[in-house]
């Protein structure tokens, strides 16, 4: 596939950029895998890429039923921060954080990771107290983040009316590595070096069916043929619950609709990412000058990627007392994507009730931060059958009264 | 945006004054039910892309619970119902089975 460099620019320029060859190539299902991954989002593709390059498994399919990070990994609003309450999760997120920091190097494409700084305001008391223990929970799991007062927020982000009327800004969670990166990019980045290890990342592939045999998977029933495989891997977010269905048991999961919209580009004024959860909403601006805007999800189960007028309204009303100064912007797109939401609000990486089937499902509004330690942790588990980061995450935590309890600790937006 | 009929005060109401209650006609277990049982009600939930069966409660409006029978997947709306029932009506049942064929009733053999 070539290497990225400058020099590769350079050359190409000189021979009108016809070198440039496909990123990852579009190869027929074969009959056999060693490993099956369904969902070609961030997750699946990092967890393929950590099975070849941690693992030495290269004999791996990626079947997605769309296009290549179609999903909710087109869908977020790119946000990266791991402040979470929790260990389990602070080390799985930290470690996705850590991953996105030399990830463009890592494969070779760049992600633009942007480690502008991620805060988090605090516009109740309540959320001043819960806040500074997060940020000693943090100090505590080696996660850098620090409260930080009213002065301090209005410095790092002028735009913000601290002394809003209803919601005045009392401080704020500040994580000054986190930011964010192209979500694109990320996947077409690990859909890159899969390609280049031998894996086959097959499109327009819809899974209908999962055979088992004596309590164990066997293959794969898609639209394009049917597939035999050693391990099978579920990462498919929103339809978590459809696809353990077809393999015959159930989640503790539901599919929501959550929503972003962004409005017109204009010039730089915000170079750290906001997040109000109190008033549910979030804002950054993108590299291009969108105010990417995001809000609360759905509480129903919704599977059709659309978002509603009532979350824009209820969205975009909050944000706009806490910055005056967009009152004006007029927005652009709003999309939806379906999240998987667990009711501890912490994901599932886990084994299922059957054989060699693993799933990675239910970091519900919260996925994309996660990608890279995701993958790690979970392509650990596939090849290993055990990993530290997932220990924690297995789908017997709720039978077992083990929660890992971000609903409470993360506020809303997550 | 979702719109559902009230069944007590027959308002149509947009999803903004209802509040979302989850899965309907779950049974429950508590005190003296196994391990699985309990995990199961507890935990575990219908997810169908399809037709659907939940709670919502008239929140900004009459505040009773009702039923809502709905296609999670084209947000069709079949029917809504009182809420002192352990299932879907027969009325209901009718209206999803001439939509949805091949469709029933998870308690039908």
């Amino acid at each position: 596939m070539g290497h990225y460099s400058a020099l590769a620019v350079a050359r190409e320029a000189f021979r009108d950029h016809r070198g440039w060859q496909r990123a990852w190539k579009s190869p027929e299902p074969r009959r056999r895998y060693d490993v099956v991954i369904v969902g070609a989002g961030g997750h699946g593709l990092a967890t393929a890429y950590h099975l070849g390059r941690n693992h030495g498994i290269t004999n791996v399919a990626i079947l997605e039923k769309g296009w290549l990070g179609g999903g909710n990994t087109g869908r977020n609003t790119t946000i990266i921060r791991s402040n979470y309450l929790q260990d389990a999760s602070a080390a799985i997120y930290e470690k996705a954080r850590a991953l996105y920091e030399t990830l463009s190097q890592d494969l070779n494409y760049n992600v633009m990771f942007s480690p502008r700084g991620v805060m988090m305001l605090a516009q109740t008391e309540h959320e001043v107290r819960g806040y500074r223990r997060t940020a000693h929970a943090n100090a505590l799991q080696g996660v850098e983040t620090e409260f930080i007062e009213p002065g301090r927020v209005k410095e790092l982000c002028p735009i913000i009316e601290v002394r809003g009327p209803r919601y005045p800004v009392l401080g704020a969670l500040w994580q000054p590595r986190g930011g964010t990166a192209r979500h694109d990019a990320v996947a077409w980045g690990y859909a890159r070096r899969c390609s280049e290890m031998g894996m086959d990342i097959i499109q327009k592939c819809e899974v209908t069916g999962i055979r088992t045999s004596g309590g164990e998977v066997k293959g794969v029933v898609t639209t394009r043929g049917d597939v035999d495989c050693g391990k099978l891997g579920i990462v498919v977010a929103g339809h978590s619950g459809h696809l353990a269905e077809m393999a015959g048991f159930r989640l503790p999961v539901e599919s929501v609709a959550l929503q972003a919209l962004v409005s017109e580009p204009v010039k730089p004024c915000m170079d750290v990412v906001v997040m109000a959860n109190t008033v549910h909403g979030y804002m950054s601006q993108s590299d291009k000058g969108e105010m990417v805007i995001g809000g609360g999800a759905d509480g129903f189960v919704n599977y059709t990627q659309r978002g509603s007028f009532s979350h824009i309204e209820e969205t975009v009303r909050a944000l706009v007392e806490t910055f005056p100064m967009i009152s004006r912007l007029k927005m652009l797109r709003h999309w939806g994507g379906i999240v998987d939401m667990t009711g501890d609000r912490s994901p599932i990486l886990s084994r299922t009730p059957v054989g060699n089937l693993f799933i990675n499902c239910g970091w519900g509004t919260g996925g994309f931060k996660a990608i890279p330690g995701s993958g790690w942790g979970f392509a650990e588990l596939m090849a290993k059958g055990e990993s530290p980061l997932c220990a924690a995450f297995g789908l017997d935590r709720f039978r077992e009264g083990r929660f890992i309890d971000e609903s409470v600790a993360a506020g809303v937006a997550h | 945006m979702l719109i559902l009929t009230c069944p007590y005060c027959g308002i149509r109401c947009d999803e903004t004054e209802l509040a979302p209650g989850g899965e309907a006609h779950l049974r429950r277990f508590g005190p003296g039910s196994s391990d699985d049982e309990l995990e199961d009600y507890l935990f575990m939930r219908a997810n169908p892309k399809g037709v659907h069966f939940e709670r919502w409660r008239h929140a900004y409006g009459c505040g009773k619970w009702f039923h809502a029978a709905r296609n999670t997947v084209t947000l069709e709306v079949y029917g809504t119902y009182p809420a002192q029932v352990h299932g879907p009506p027969q009325e209901i049942r009718d209206v999803i089975s001439a939509k949805v064929p091949g469709w029933r009733w998870k308690d039908e053999s």
